[in-house]
């Protein structure tokens, strides 16, 4: 099987399914003739054609209202938002429109789009290169959001998303383009190409959305995270010698309750993290439900390890990024109780 | 039955691999434009806006009516919009040497377009604010902003008047009339035409100064600034920055088919003028006419300076990926620098010598400020910022979750 960084998983997903469906179509600032910031599309247009993959002004709510209008005609937009950061000037198409054009019409209309972006942070973007705004995805019905972690992931979660009869938000960690990070940024940077999780089937895949992988297998304690996080999460894990379970939910909404439920029931402790800000972030309503569903499970109050409620930072990224350390001291502390 | 229409995409006149193109630059010669009366209207304004006001013809000689309102300004004050541009170039070359050498994330340099920042700067006085962007350091610069402080922002240290929060280049500098810099494209133009209100409202004879690129006038923000300084027509300049590229993107992607993006304002009521901002004489009697205009209560105005990037966007860019390497080479309106110079040696008040003096001076002055703001930290020698700090001035009283956080952060 081939290996590829997850910016190439990306992209064969949508080469393939440009392929596929002639109703698809690529857009969004500099994804055409030059391929995207990040290079997600490289090479696209010249494949595909101008009428296929093209180049937007720069104003994310048109290029999510257009894609909207064009999704509710019948064709299937995958568009992209260069930095999650960016994705505001469309927070009204998005949550006003694309999540209720189907109900609200009821089922005259709908709107399969996907709006792609990158998110998170690790890479010295400061506050609007590096934000994970997935709640405030999360919070609208009539949205579906994934955020993938390996590159077989990737590709097979865009395609479902490109497949779905609904929009998706489709969050690509950013810091995971080129290869998993455990959160030592001074550690050399490793690479996809070397990683087993790099692996990726040829041609056309899908993993269905709204289903859990899971990352590790464990009795001790269930940690509950995704994207970047599961790859600084398992070095945690491997730091204190845990027989942790880790579970990358990789599905934000809908959340694959019956997986999550399965496990903490098992272990009986749970920590939950995210790059996040912590009020109002998803692991507060992750640990509704757990507790909802597992209370006479559980040995110990579940613990949430997120990004601190201030914007993100410049130089203090590393004091801010929630990392190894503070995973560990969470991780300690469940397990004391 | 089949549709009559195709969609159309713009295509910038050259890529990679062919030869630079400006042939469809309409460039009209220097000195043919009026000068409006300060309270023209939009109507009135429709040549303005769609050729070019030029001052310096090919020779380096200032020619037409703009360069009689501007009259003639004494040596120093161009020798001083030398210098400023001068200073620029030279950090930005270092800095993004320096980025390069590992030394910070991020850098972005205004190469080219140092005459607009340089000369407009001039005519502002204390209390005037920009809204600028992230190419706008010359407004610092030449607002004789202390380069301690401008290095030690782009290097995150402690020099940083904003403790490193913000990422290089995304200044914030009350005192120097210099707004916060937002990453998000556009918000900041709107704030221009609010705080313009404001000083209305409040009786301040003090004007606001919008900034923006003309990509980024493709955001809803554009045209809400446009509308709004048409309704209410409050004391601001409105500045879009046309150096020909958004990234990657071909400015005719923003511009779509219209003309010119001066021409745009028209639309919204109100008058443009669309200038050569390679041509730091223009740059200075435009920006002359457009503050006295905006100060003597006539209303808002909207410039478009037709400049072009030389550099890469960013230090994260490489251009050579979609447009022709010798492309700023072959830009028709040259260099902002050179012809001032020329201009200069022309009158007879500079020489090829005393520039030569001048840059060596500059350069050992920005040289000199760079040791001292490295000796308090690079990337490559972190003296870190406490991290507690992000928590400070989240909010003016600091909420009783922050407090926890803080010291669940350990210090
Ligand atoms: C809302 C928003 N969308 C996208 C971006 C990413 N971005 C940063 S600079 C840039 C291009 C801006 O081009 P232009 O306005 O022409 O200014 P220039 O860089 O040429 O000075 C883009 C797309 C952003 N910062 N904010
Ligand atoms: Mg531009």
């Amino acid at each position: 099987m081939p290996h590829m960084t997850m910016i190439e998983a990306l992209r064969d997903a949508m080469d393939v399914m440009l392929e596929r469906d002639d109703k698809v179509v690529i857009f969004g600032e500099d994804v055409g003739y030059f391929g995207g910031v990040f290079r997600c599309t490289a090479g696209l247009q010249k494949k595909f054609g101008e009428e296929r993959v093209f180049d937007t002004p720069i104003n994310e709510s048109a290029i999510v209202g257009l894609g909207i209008g064009m999704a509710a005609q019948g064709m299937k937009p995958c568009v992209e938002i260069q930095f999650a950061d960016y994705v505001y000037p469309a927070y009204d198409q998005i949550t006003q429109e694309a999540a209720r054009i189907r109900h609200r019409s009821n089922e005259q209309f709908s709107c399969p789009i996907v709006i792609r972006m990158p998110t998170g942070g690790g890479i010295y973007g400061g506050q609007t290169h590096s934000q994970s705004p997935e709640a405030l995805f999360t919070h609208v019905a009539g949205l579906k959001v994934v955020e993938p972690c390996t590159p077989h992931d990737a590709k097979g979660l865009l395609i479902a998303a490109m497949q779905d009869p609904d929009p998706v938000i489709f969050l690509e960690p950013k810091r995971l383009y080129n290869g998993p990070f455990n959160g030592d940024h001074a550690a050399p940077a490793q690479s996809w190409k070397a990683h087993p999780l790099g692996e990726v089937p040829e041609g056309h895949y899908a993993i269905p959305l709204g289903k859990a992988r899971l990352h590790r297998e464990g009795d001790a304690v269930t940690i509950l995270t995704y994207g970047t996080m599961v790859f600084v999460a398992e070095a945690a894990v491997d730091r204190l010698g845990l027989d942790a379970e880790i579970i990358d939910l990789r599905s934000l909404l809908p959340l694959d309750l019956e997986t999550i439920e399965a496990s903490v029931r098992k272990t009986g402790r749970c920590v939950v993290i995210h790059e996040a800000t912590r009020t109002s972030g998803l692991a507060g309503e992750i640990i509704a439900c757990v507790q909802e569903a597992c209370f006479y499970h559980l040995e110990a109050p579940i613990i949430r390890v997120t990004g601190w409620d201030a914007p993100y930072p410049h130089a203090q990224e590393w004091d801010y990024f929630p990392g190894q350390e503070r995973i560990c001291r969470a991780l300690t502390s469940v397990m004391e109780s | 039955m089949r549709s009559n229409s195709k969609l159309s995409f713009a295509h910038p006149p050259a890529r990679p691999g062919e030869k630079p193109d400006f042939s469809a630059v309409d460039i009209p010669p220097a000195g043919v434009l009026a000068v409006p009366a300060l309270d023209v209207t939009a109507t009135d304004c429709i040549e303005l806006a769609n050729s070019l006001i030029r001052v310096l013809d090919d020779d380096g000689r200032p020619v037409g009516p703009w360069a009689d309102y501007l009259g003639t300004p004494d040596a120093e004050t161009l020798r001083t919009g030398l210098s400023d541009m001068m200073t620029s170039r030279v950090i930005d070359t270092r800095m993004l040497n320096a980025q390069r050498q590992g030394k910070m994330s991020f850098y972005i340099q205004q190469i080219g377009e140092e005459a607009i920042g340089c000369a407009f700067q001039q005519a502002l006085r204390p209390g005037d604010m920009n809204f600028p962007t992230y190419r706008q350091q010359s407004l610092l610069i030449a607002g004789g902003y202390p380069l301690e402080k401008l290095l030690g922002q782009i290097y995150s240290n402690a020099y940083d008047p904003l403790l490193g929060r913000q990422l290089p280049t995304l200044h914030s500098a009350r005192e120097h009339g210099f707004f916060t810099i937002s990453g998000n494209l556009g918000t900041q133009y709107v704030h221009a035409v609010g705080w313009a209100m404001a000083n209305a409202l409040t009786g301040k004879e003090n004007i606001a100064v919008g900034w923006i690129g003309d990509g980024s006038t493709a955001s809803n923000d554009f045209h809400t600034g446009l509308l709004s300084a048409s309704s209410y027509w409050p004391p601001v300049v409105l500045n879009v920055v046309n150096n020909q590229w958004a990234i990657s993107t071909y400015t005719g992607v923003a511009r779509g088919h219209g003309r010119t993006y001066a021409a745009r304002a028209l639309g919204y009521g109100l008058p443009a003028l669309r200038v050569d901002g390679n041509d730091y004489l223009a740059v200075m009697a435009v920006t002359k006419w457009a503050t006295e205009r905006v100060r003597g209560g006539h209303g808002p105005v909207l410039i478009e300076w037709y400049t072009y990037r030389v550099g890469a966007h960013s230090s994260s860019d490489d251009p050579s990926a979609y447009r022709p390497k010798d492309e700023a080479k072959a830009w028709p309106l040259g260099d902002p620098i050179e012809r001032l110079k020329q201009h200069l040696i022309a009158r007879g008040d500079w020489s090829e010598q005393r520039h030569i003096q001048a840059e060596a001076q500059i350069l050992a002055e920005v040289v000199e400020v760079q040791r001292r703001v490295e000796a308090a930290g690079t990337l490559l020698d972190p003296q870190p910022i406490p991290g507690a700090s992000i928590f400070k001035g989240v909010y003016a009283d600091t909420p009783e979750h922050i407090r926890r956080q803080r010291q669940e952060m350990g210090v």
